[in-house]
């Protein structure tokens, strides 16, 4: 238990703007005429169709899944046939399309018949397993699958759960809405994680903007309490919300570089991915639907509903009352801090998206195309949480000079956009570093491919001057044994010279040959 | 008198003996700076720069008698790269060589044409043809460094270099573009 909470170094504070969407309870969103579902909504490799074009699919259907450890199966949301397997855009920042399934929803909503197993009976590594068919990523934005980050935390003894319900990105309000509404799953899902990591203890951080959902959640806590189990406010400060930066507050510890959580004995989840554990080990419900936040001054209606996934974003808009200024609309993903803009409302909702924010471009606080210099104000430096000197990454981002941005620790940007939103210059610093990092990958991709030619050229040289030495061996005994085998019949004759030995064999022939024709 | 030369005899011998043993002890195979080199260069294996693969233009450039811009697959990058190496001029590209291309390619063979001689097999550099004699052949993407070597032995003219699949995991984020201002590097 934390006798005191810590601080972290730098942070925002920022308008929060979550009344907005919090006016209105949760609504269950209605049913799209088509969903969308991207094959790959998480961190880790593509999952393969399972089912083909024209198949009927059952809500709950695993509809695609993958042998790779690093993956999370994907479950077909509502009951349809299945009408294309094929791209379709998706919600990326680089507006391209992916491999989606399409099914045409018959609004039956049928689903697979629940396999009811009383969880208590459960193994942890039963529970492990049924928390990878349920195709559970982390909800919290990155996506992660999180059977696998569960695996890796019960391998390294972990110390202190925490469960994350801080939120700190204006506008979202989804993790809010949830712990209001599903308290209670809130918990249970704690006690499974705790069942299967056996934490000594388990802080469940809320930020103090929340108090209805700190209420409910000590209530829920109440009725089914779990053993060393804490509910910890902490101030309002973005970005709290972010693993390292909530461990930090929470227990004093930094991860330190090129490190993670468990390594330090820390495992943080989700309150979202709390109840879909909740909800896949009670009644075998796999990941289908999310709530997610619908903000922004463009949108009428703004509030959190609870979407099926592969909806399209243009559907919940429509139940969000549509833009208010059709003609102007930006939509982001993600908050407006650390989301992306995306190439249009077609997209679908993913296990990722926690909100959507339609904003009237006049409102986006950078004008893209343009920024001025930077004047050295060091002011990015004072609020970086990350404790990082973003003026250096800038310069070395800018000047392309990778191998000085990663001295200075590129890699260990958040990239929460703090920088960015106090740059007097309006310097799109998240950007250039992302930029950076982009590279950096592309180059390091290339250097692995090129090692890989060179192994299996080097292999392939050694292979055939093996290959060539092998045949002159073999030659070389060929020629001896030849010799032997003269050597061998008549002493005299092999010793002669070959070529008279085979002139004598054709005079003899010939010779025989008259003998018969008189 | 006696004494220092004995005691500076004494030591020499020491000394020789340790150096002695050093240079088997520690003796580096080969030029460390062709294995550096050679790291820097893209491994196509093309010999687009008249060189019999990467290694002997890494031993070229190591002798001095190739300049570093003769590698179009490793293009302008490659080039200021082994420059920063070996601390010499950066040359622009030699174009007569070939261009850089910035996807790059893989060969895909047309298998309803192919006639199985793997005469593209014994061709390949790195191994990525799969087949055997009188059965269709085929690349390994993966593993294909897009050399082009495979597609003149080709008899029936079945293989095609086309660009690499770019998937959106190869994406880059785009640096912000800077309207009205000088870009100048620190």
């Amino acid at each position: 238990m934390p006798s005191r909470l810590h601080r972290f170094h730098g942070g925002l504070h920022l308008d929060g703007h979550k009344q907005e969407s919090l006016a209105r309870g949760l609504e269950q969103a209605t049913l799209p005429p088509q969903l969308v579902l991207p094959l790959r909504q998480h961190i880790g490799d593509y999952n393969k169709p399972l089912v083909e074009v024209g198949t009927r699919v059952l809500k709950g259907e695993t509809i695609a899944s993958s042998s790779s450890p690093i993956c999370a199966a994907l479950h077909a949301s509502s009951s349809g046939i299945v009408s294309a397997i094929e791209n379709r855009p998706i919600a990326h920042p680089s507006g391209q399309s992916d491999l989606c399934m399409v099914i045409d929803v018959d609004g039956k909503d049928e689903a697979t018949p629940a396999q009811a197993v009383d969880p208590h009976r459960l193994s942890a590594d039963d529970m492990l397993r049924r928390i990878g068919d349920a195709g559970i990523v982390g909800l919290g934005g990155a996506a992660f699958p999180t059977a696998p980050k569960l695996r890796r935390g019960r391998g390294n003894n972990v110390d202190t759960l925490i469960i994350n319900g801080v939120e700190c990105e204006p506008y979202i309000t989804c993790d809010d809405m949830l712990m209001r509404e599903y308290a209670d799953e809130v918990v249970r899902g704690c006690g499974f994680l705790q069942r299967m990591v056996d934490p000594r203890a388990t802080l469940i951080a809320i930020e103090d903007n929340k108090p209805e959902a700190v209420e409910a959640m000590k209530r829920a806590l109440t009725a089914q309490p779990l053993a060393a189990t804490e509910i910890v406010v902490i101030p309002t400060l973005y970005p709290s919300g972010g693993e390292k930066q909530l461990i930090q507050v929470l227990t004093g510890k930094e991860v330190p570089h090129g490190q993670l959580a468990f390594d330090i004995g820390l495992l943080c989840q989700n309150v979202g991915t709390c109840v879909a554990i909740a909800r896949a080990l009670d009644s075998g419900e796999p990941l289908i639907s999310r709530i997610v936040t619908v903000s922004g001054d463009n949108v009428a209606r703004p509030g959190n509903w609870e979407v099926r996934l592969g909806t399209p974003v243009a559907h919940l808009l429509e139940l969000a009352g549509g833009y208010r200024h059709r003609d102007e609309s930006y939509l982001i993903m993600g908050g407006p801090m650390m989301g992306f803009a995306l190439s249009g409302d077609r997209v679908p909702i993913v296990k990722a998206s926690n909100c959507i924010l339609a904003m009237r471009e006049e409102t986006i606080p950078h004008t893209p195309g343009y920024h001025d210099e930077c004047i050295r104000c060091g002011k990015c430096t004072e609020v970086c949480p990350a404790s990082l000197l973003p003026q250096q990454l800038y310069w070395h981002a800018r000047a392309r000079a990778y191998d000085r941005s990663r001295d200075f620790h590129l890699f260990d940007c958040i990239e929460c956009g703090c920088c960015s939103a106090v740059c007097p210059s309006r310097i799109p610093l998240v950007q250039y570093y992302r930029a950076a990092k982009s590279e950096i990958r592309a180059a390091q991709k290339a250097q692995f491919k090129s090692d890989r030619a060179r192994a299996r050229f080097e292999f392939r040289e050694k292979r055939l001057l093996l290959k060539k030495q092998q045949d002159e061996e073999r030659k070389r005994l060929k020629r001896e044994a030849l010799q032997k085998k003269r050597k061998l019949p008549t002493g005299e004759a092999a010793a002669s010279d070959p070529v008279q030995a085979a002139l004598a064999r054709v005079k003899e022939r010939k010779k025989a040959v008259q003998d018969e024709t008189p | 008198m006696l004494l220092a030369i004995i005691t500076i005899s004494l030591m020499a011998g020491f000394f020789g003996l340790v150096l002695g043993y050093a240079s088997i002890r520690f003796r580096v195979e080969g030029n460390p700076i062709v294995d550096q080199i050679d790291s820097l260069l893209p491994q196509t294996q093309c010999g687009q720069c008249t060189y019999a693969g990467c290694r002997p233009y890494a031993e070229a450039i190591a002798n001095g008698e190739a300049p570093i811009n003769r590698c179009p697959p490793g293009g302008q990058t490659t080039i200021v790269a082994l420059a920063d190496l070996l601390d010499t001029e950066v040359l622009e590209l030699n174009e007569e060589l070939g261009e850089h291309l910035e996807v790059p390619l893989v060969a895909v063979i047309d298998e309803q044409t192919c006639i199985g001689c793997t005469l593209c097999i014994q061709a390949c550099p790195v191994d990525a043809i799969l087949g055997a004699a009188r059965h269709m052949h085929t690349v390994i993407a993966d593993e294909c460094t897009g050399c082009k070597l495979c597609v003149p032995p080709c008899p029936v003219d079945c293989i095609d270099m086309v660009p690499e699949r770019r998937t959106i995991d190869d994406w880059k984020w785009s640096p912000p573009i800077q309207a009205g201002s000088s870009d100048h590097a620190v």
